[in-house]
């Protein structure tokens, strides 16, 4: 901090420094506690019997052979369980003209996509389950599935849900500007259709949950990996006819969410309903195949793009038709809507260019359901944006970073806005990409390009700026009806010892949420961090809030945790100003002791100051009270959202014979405002630009024309592994925001949101000798391979 | 379904179990022995949460019957957290964050002592090679081959000092 009167700038600050996690060393001992972990008395495991048809009427479930089987409990079927559980339908009120079908825990006549539930097991062991299921017959009828997205709304195809009239779940459109005029008075139009394969999370912990219904207590504890307790809260009391006082979400460690966790799961739901009907606990973790068919896939969208631009490079206009499939109903309660709305708010975000069209359109299939994963449509949007940018400079025969640097909105230019409505108070593109250029040496690349490739090696520079959605107000999912909070709460106390505890509504997944939470009140405190201990993930014992999702943490939660944090100060300096008789005003914290302000004296420790709060009020006026809690909340209000931005190079090689790309290095500069904790934000850049990197090569859930996923296993299924990633250089430009005290905006999505647009662009990059421009991803040996062979006939 | 005894030694102590010949050791170990720091990711061999040591040589608990490892000697992370055989390793894993969610890192780090038992001089590309089997979602990687670089040096300049 430069400014000396930042009201960061605390003594002992540990705002901007690394520090390590504090929940790291009982994970590095193998001591943490998933919810697959856990075991509570008389615990039954459910499996579920799933449909193996894209698409089919349930004829009939005889279930007489499973509910003899050995340690069997009870077997249950969709139609049973609604007794249990209501269904529900994922729409929200501000997202106009979105529809979807109810939603049953387990499908209760029809089947909608392969992987369905519709039965349940419960047994003594996991294994015993599995055998009975074995046993559950089910007669189908198998009806035409509707897969191809392409032609979901063709009038001979058939009608998932009749009751909603066609396929089109959501359709939005937008003009601004002068379109037409602008492409009309083009020097050149670019346009290309950019095709994004379907993909999923892969989280290495599966999906899992514990539902305990205790009828005494009248009360029901489910133990999940969830990024957002509080919703759950609420949805599991509507849907089991609860009032919300009766649940308790009990989150505790979390084998990776990434966005696949804080949706509702039909199976999810069914298994607290099942504790409910059968009055123990029950346990549901997926296996590895149920988390492929089952877990939210992301993507999957056709997007075609034009570009109108001038021959000095200035940008004027884009356009896009976006259509995207989301499977048989829209996610509860976020919806599937927010990607192709999301893609049609960030498309030419970065950019001047005040003409822009769009449409998206949303349709029903007979696949897996979709929602949102890390970066929801910013990879759509950077992709399709960052490539028309690319094939505009190939058009009139401009350097990529020239084009780029002569169209980004200026960094003087704000607070601004862009043709879609979006807000940004400062956004830094131009410093951003300065520094990129530096960090990659720019020039230095292209020389050795230049000369490698007269050796007959192909090397692609790819340039990728991106805007991201962070730190979301009450817009995103409050306004549309969704019990979603955007605020967050957060409590500070001081014990007996002088020693701080915490409790959060963000969730840790391991993004470093109690990290960051620590440092701050930490900081605002003027104590050890070692002082600190933070307890988040428990509905019962934490203020209520969002929790972690959307790269909120810690541009809302962290600022809830600082303004508790002086709070807590102030209060204490109260206490301290009694014993001391005089004002809090002049006092400070400092290391855990209490300060003159003005000259850093000792004066009294917290310790002392707590044993007198806590044991010895009598030596206290009678007209004080001590208060050693405070309790803060804080949601953005001036802005929807914190917009931040950022920049990424790729630079790799293709193998013209092979069509194998080898990624040989990657740059990164983003900025996020204020940094709490620099190493957290660095790594969280680094896996988010790894998961965009298996997107942009790998990652591809392949289903065939029946619905039927064909490549459900970790074998057939690619995930970026070590030996394939490059080492990933980060950068920083800091604008923090001036809506919160503390400045933090989001970092968690940045690198997913235009990794794989910079390899698509090195790719096309290194193949530009050849005349080949490639719009699909994963870029895949066979893609590159065929790009090739259809160009040279 | 019919039982079999093994006897196993896990992490210094025997254990007598009755196990169906169908289980796999990853299960047994947490389920019977309630060692839950060996993860389960995709019980087939292919996301390598469950490595574990059997014999000395890094094994993937989910691809060995438990019947399969009658009179072995097994260790796992709890052992390898008690001995202090790999504190240095948990030490860097923790400063260069080279953790995230946690749940790849019992087996990575059981991983990576294989690779610096046999290799103490590892460059990043061999590391990044040796860790290769073992999925991590969350970091990306770089930070966990930043952290075997560290404790390669680190050992190998201790092992020099007079």
């Amino acid at each position: 901090m430069t400014d000396p009167l930042s009201p960061l700038d605390r003594p002992n600050s540990y705002i901007g420094r690394t520090v390590p996690r504090p929940n790291l060393e009982r994970l590095v001992e193998g001591r943490g506690t998933y919810v697959s972990d856990m075991t509570l008395p008389r615990m039954g495991h459910v499996v579920f019997v799933r449909s193996p048809y894209a698409h089919a009427r349930i004829l009939e479930i005889d279930t007489s052979v499973a509910k003899q089987a050995a340690g069997v409990i009870a077997v249950v079927t969709g139609a049973e369980l609604v007794e249990q559980c209501s269904p529900w339908v994922g729409v929200l009120s501000h997202l106009k003209g979105l529809k979807s079908a109810p939603q049953h825990a387990m499908a209760v006549d029809r089947v909608c996509w392969q992987g369905e539930a519709v039965c349940a097991v419960v047994a003594n062991s996991r294994a015993q389950a599995e055998d009975a299921a074995e046993q559950v017959q089910v007669r189908y009828e198998e009806l035409e599935p509707v897969t191809d997205m392409r032609t979901a709304l063709e009038p001979h195809i058939p009608v998932i849900h009749p009751e909603l009239g066609d396929n089109l779940a959501f359709e939005r459109s937008l003009d601004a500007g002068e379109v037409d005029k602008a492409f009309a008075e083009a020097d050149a139009v670019a346009e290309a259709e950019f095709v994004f394969g379907r993909h999923t999370g892969v989280t290495l912990e599966a999906r899992a949950v514990l539902a305990d219904w205790n009828p005494g207590e009248r009360r029901l504890t489910v133990y999940q990996g969830t990024q957002a307790p509080h919703m759950m809260q609420n949805i599991f009391a509507k849907h089991l006819a609860l009032e919300e006082a009766q649940v308790r979400v009990v989150c505790k460690d979390v084998g990776g969410s990434f966005g696949i966790k804080v949706h509702v799961y039909a199976d999810e739901m069914a298994t607290a309903a099942l504790s409910k009907r059968l009055k123990r606990p029950v346990k549901f973790v997926a296996d590895r195949i149920e988390s492929f068919v089952t877990d939210i896939h992301a993507r999957d969208h056709v997007c075609k793009g034009r570009i109108a631009v001038k021959q000095d490079g200035t940008i004027t206009a884009f356009a896009i038709d976006d259509l995207t499939g989301i499977g048989p109903y829209s996610m509860y309660p976020r919806t599937s809507a927010i990607e192709a709305n999301q893609v049609v708010n960030l498309v030419g975000g970065p950019y001047q260019a005040r003409n822009y069209r769009a449409r998206a359109r949303v349709v029903f299939q007979n696949k897996n359901v979709m929602c949102q994963y890390r970066a929801v449509g910013h990879p759509i949007a950077c992709s399709v944006t960052e490539g028309l940018v690319d094939l505009a400079a190939r058009a009139i025969g401009m350097d990529p970073l020239v084009i780029r640097s002569k169209n980004l909105i200026r960094d003087d230019a704000y607070p601004t806005d862009s043709p879609s409505g979006l807000k940004f108070e400062a956004l830094s593109h131009h410093a951003s990409l300065a520094k990129l250029k530096q960090m990659m040496d720019y020039d230095g690349l292209r020389a050795e390009q230049k000369r490698l490739r007269q050796q007959g090696i192909y090397r692609g520079i790819g340039i990728a700026s991106f805007i991201e959605v962070t730190n979301p107000s009450a817009a995103f999912y409050g306004v549309g009806g969704a019990r979603i909070s955007s605020q967050d709460g957060v409590s500070v106390r001081m014990d007996a010892t002088g020693a701080i505890i915490v409790q959060t509504s963000l969730t840790e997944q391991g993004q470093g949420s109690e990290a960051l939470t620590a440092q701050v009140v930490a900081s605002a405190l003027g104590v050890a961090l070692e002082k600190v201990r933070v307890i988040l993930g428990d509905t019962d014992n934490t203020p209520y809030g969002g929790g972690t999702w959307a790269s909120r943490g810690a541009g809302i939660g962290g600022e809830a945790a600082w303004q508790a944090g002086k709070a807590l100060r102030m209060n204490i300096l109260k206490v301290a100003g009694t014993i001391l008789q005089t004002v809090p005003e002049l006092l400070d914290i400092d290391q855990g002791v209490v300060v003159d302000k003005a000259t850093g004296r000792e004066r009294i420790g917290l310790d002392e100051v707590a044993r007198i709060t806590y044991f010895r009020p009598d030596t206290l006026p009678a007209d004080f009270q001590a208060e050693l809690l405070a309790t803060r909340h804080y949601v953005p209000r001036q802005y929807p959202f914190a917009f931040t931005n950022g920049i990424q190079a790729s630079w790799l090689e293709v193998d013209t014979e092979t069509g194998f790309v080898t990624l040989l290095n990657h740059w990164c500069v983003e900025d996020c405002g204020t940094i709490i904790n620099p190493q957290l934000v660095d790594e969280q850049i680094r896996g988010g630009v790894v998961q965009g990197l298996g997107a942009a090569l790998f990652e591809h859930c392949r289903y065939d024309e029946r619905g039927q996923l064909t490549n459900g296993t970790m074998a057939d299924y690619l995930v970026p592994m070590a030996s394939e990633m490059p080492d990933i250089e980060v950068g920083h430009v800091v604008s923090p925001t001036l809506e919160s005290e503390l400045g933090a905006k989001g970092a968690g999505e940045a690198g997913t949101a235009g990794a794989a647009a910079a390899v698509a662009n090195a790719v096309n990059d290194a193949l530009d000798p050849f005349d080949v421009t490639i719009t699909e991803i994963p870029l895949t040996p066979s893609v590159i391979l065929k790009a090739l062979g259809q160009r040279s006939g | 379904m019919d039982k079999k005894v093994i006897t196993l030694t896990v992490n210094g102590e025997s254990h007598r179990l009755e196990v169906e010949a169908r289980t796999h050791l990853a299960d047994v170990l947490r389920d019977e022995l309630a060692l839950t720091g060996t993860h389960i990711g995709c019980e087939h061999g292919v996301c390598g949460a469950c490595t574990i040591r059997v014999d000395g040589a890094i094994t993937r608990a989910c691809l060995l019957l438990a019947v399969q490892a009658e009179g072995a000697m097994i260790e796992t992370i709890e052992g390898l957290s008690e001995t202090g055989e790999i504190r240095d390793l948990q030490d860097a894993f923790r400063n260069r964050n080279a953790l995230q969610c946690g749940y790849c890192t019992p087996a990575m780090l059981i991983t990576a002592q294989d690779l610096l038992l046999h290799n103490p001089t590892p460059d990043r590309a061999t590391i990044r090679d040796h860790i290769s089997g073992n999925y991590c979602r969350c970091t990306g990687y770089q930070a966990i081959v930043d952290a075997v670089d560290t404790v390669a040096k680190a050992r190998q300049a201790a092992g020099e000092r007079p």
